[in-house]
């Protein structure tokens, strides 16, 4: 999924100041999942917002709203009565979500009220990591299931920096070493002579660097 | 030979080779390159020219090189693929060669978090073994990475760097294999203190044969201070300190401490010159290359050969 966090409170009032009407997005996708932006954190949020609000004398007015999916124009439609009346959007999904309201409600501000940070899967509850960086050409089938390009610091594709200590990574002991993961997993589906074989230089054109990226499916697209 | 490195004849002619490192000034300052450079001269057949090292910003290596190459060393242009991507890489090589640098370090280098600027984006475009294969191509095939061809391709004699004593263990002898079969001609190792498991790892380089395919220059670093000895073993990644190493500094003087830091440094790179498979020796004396004509002339290693 796409994990986020709600950004410091006082950023989002200094980014709605201006306002007195305001309509509160949610997502029920990703950012439901890693607890930023669901149901729930617009009812936090937009209580919290109120409050601060008020106690500066001034009266805010939230509508607060969760799509089913943010980044999909066909939910997105549903926003379209909302709208009218109110004088700024506050997004708490990720940036394809904020960026779907901007591209629908032209004449409306849009804020986001998270940092979108990255693709990744939970580890225990309350701990997200990050597990992928889309980039388009996956090596996951020849290094054990384990990315080097998201999970080593220095992207190394072809095993593991001198700054590796006892599974840790060189820029923090909280930091697992992508290549030790890689290592003992090749190891245990004995794999190892694997790790021998050279991966070349990476095609970045897949993951972003021929600019921005785009699917269609012709066999689906309209 | 492959290539005019001094370097390169000096390993070919069967010669212990001795190299050191020059890191650039913090500013524009080319005085303190020429005062490094006066003090290694004579003492080594070619010096690296660190880049960027710890990730702190410094003079490019490769304009601090022409510098040395000016003075009449022999510079090893090291070059991270942390801060440039594979266009700036070949640009630089090309330029270096041009200047007539034909040895070279080919790292990942240390993640800008060690440095002074850790909000910088690290490129890792290449990782540290493409990186030899691209230069070895260059070299070889005479054929940018992209495929066009190169006048005058560099033929650049292709350094790598391993390090014996990072983890897993068990994966270090095969990350060597890797490295020369990318194309490393030499390689330069992590300071060695812990001589035992340098002699471990070397057993298994040997046994692989690597040592014929590749020259393997053990690296040394001086101590200092037992302060130093300390903060290596305890601060720095991947680095191996024994403690009877820290407890045999602890045991000297504060203003003996350095002498011992010298001997041991020399006591250690006669016992590297019984392992089998080392080809020479890297001293990276931090700071403190005045103490590497001595340690050089200590350890048995001057006059160093004429090849040229």
């Amino acid at each position: 999924m796409i994990t986020a966090e709600r950004k410091p409170l006082e950023e989002i009032i200094d980014s709605i100041r201006p306002f007195q009407r305001i309509l509160l997005v949610g997502c029920n996708e990703c950012v439901t999942v890693c607890a930023a932006g669901g149901r729930k954190e617009v009812g936090i949020l937009s209580s919290l917002l109120q409050m601060s609000f008020l106690k500066q004398g001034k009266n805010l007015q939230i509508r607060e709203h969760t799509l089913e999916r943010q980044c999909d124009p066909e939910y997105v439609e549903e926003l379209t009565s909302l709208v009218d009346g109110v004088e700024a959007i506050l997004s708490m999904a990720c940036g394809c979500g904020v960026q779907e309201l901007s591209r629908r409600f032209k004449n409306k501000p849009v804020f986001p009220a998270v940092n979108t940070t990255f693709m990744g899967a939970s580890e225990r509850q309350g701990v997200w990591a990050e597990r992928c960086r889309g980039c388009g050409d996956c090596l996951l089938g020849i290094t054990g299931g384990i990315c080097p390009i998201a999970r080593c610091s220095k992207q190394l594709m072809n095993g593991p920096c001198g700054g590796s200590t006892s599974g840790k990574c060189e820029i923090s002991p909280e930091v697992d070493c992508a290549w030790q993961l890689i290592w003992d997993r090749l190891k245990l589906l004995g794999l190892e002579n694997r790790y021998e074989e050279i991966i070349p230089a990476k095609d970045w054109r897949p993951g972003g660097a021929a600019g921005p990226r785009k699917i269609i499916r012709e066999d689906l697209a309209e | 030979m492959k290539t005019d490195s001094v370097l390169e004849k000096v390993l070919n002619a069967g010669e212990l080779a001795v190299t050191s490192e020059c890191g650039p000034p913090r500013g524009s300052v080319p005085e303190k390159i020429r005062q490094k450079a006066e003090m290694l001269k004579g003492y080594i057949d070619a010096v690296n020219v660190t880049d960027n090292q710890t990730a702190m910003v410094r003079m490019s290596s490769f304009a601090a090189g022409v510098f040395l190459r000016q003075l009449g060393l022999h510079p090893i242009l090291q070059m991270v693929t942390r801060d440039r991507n594979r266009l700036a890489m070949q640009a630089d090589i090309l330029g270096a060669y041009a200047h007539g640098i034909n040895t070279m370090l080919c790292l990942s280098g240390d993640h800008p978090y060690f440095g002074d600027h850790p909000m910088a984006a690290p490129v890792h475009d290449l990782d540290s073994i493409q990186f030899v294969q691209l230069v070895k191509k260059m070299r070889e095939e005479g054929r940018f990475q992209g495929g066009g061809e190169i006048e005058n391709p560099p033929k650049m004699f292709i350094g790598a760097a391993a390090n014996p004593f990072a983890d897993p263990f068990e994966l270090r002898v095969a990350r060597l294999a890797k490295k020369v079969a990318a194309g490393a001609d030499f390689i330069q190792t992590q300071c060695i203190y812990n001589v035992d498991k340098f002699e471990k790892w070397m057993e298994g380089v040997c046994q692989r044969g690597l040592h014929q395919k590749c020259y393997i220059l053990a690296g040394v670093t001086p101590l200092k201070s037992v302060g130093m000895a300390r903060y290596m073993k305890n601060k720095v990644p991947g680095m191996d300190v024994p403690q009877e190493l820290v407890d045999r500094m602890a045991g000297v003087p504060k203003d003996k401490q350095a002498e011992e830091g010298i001997q041991i440094c020399v006591e250690t790179i006669e016992r590297l010159k019984m392992v089998k498979g080392v080809a020479g020796f890297h001293i990276m004396a931090i700071e403190w290359e005045q103490k590497v004509p001595e340690i050089v002339e200590r350890a048995g290693l001057y006059p160093r050969p004429k090849v040229e």
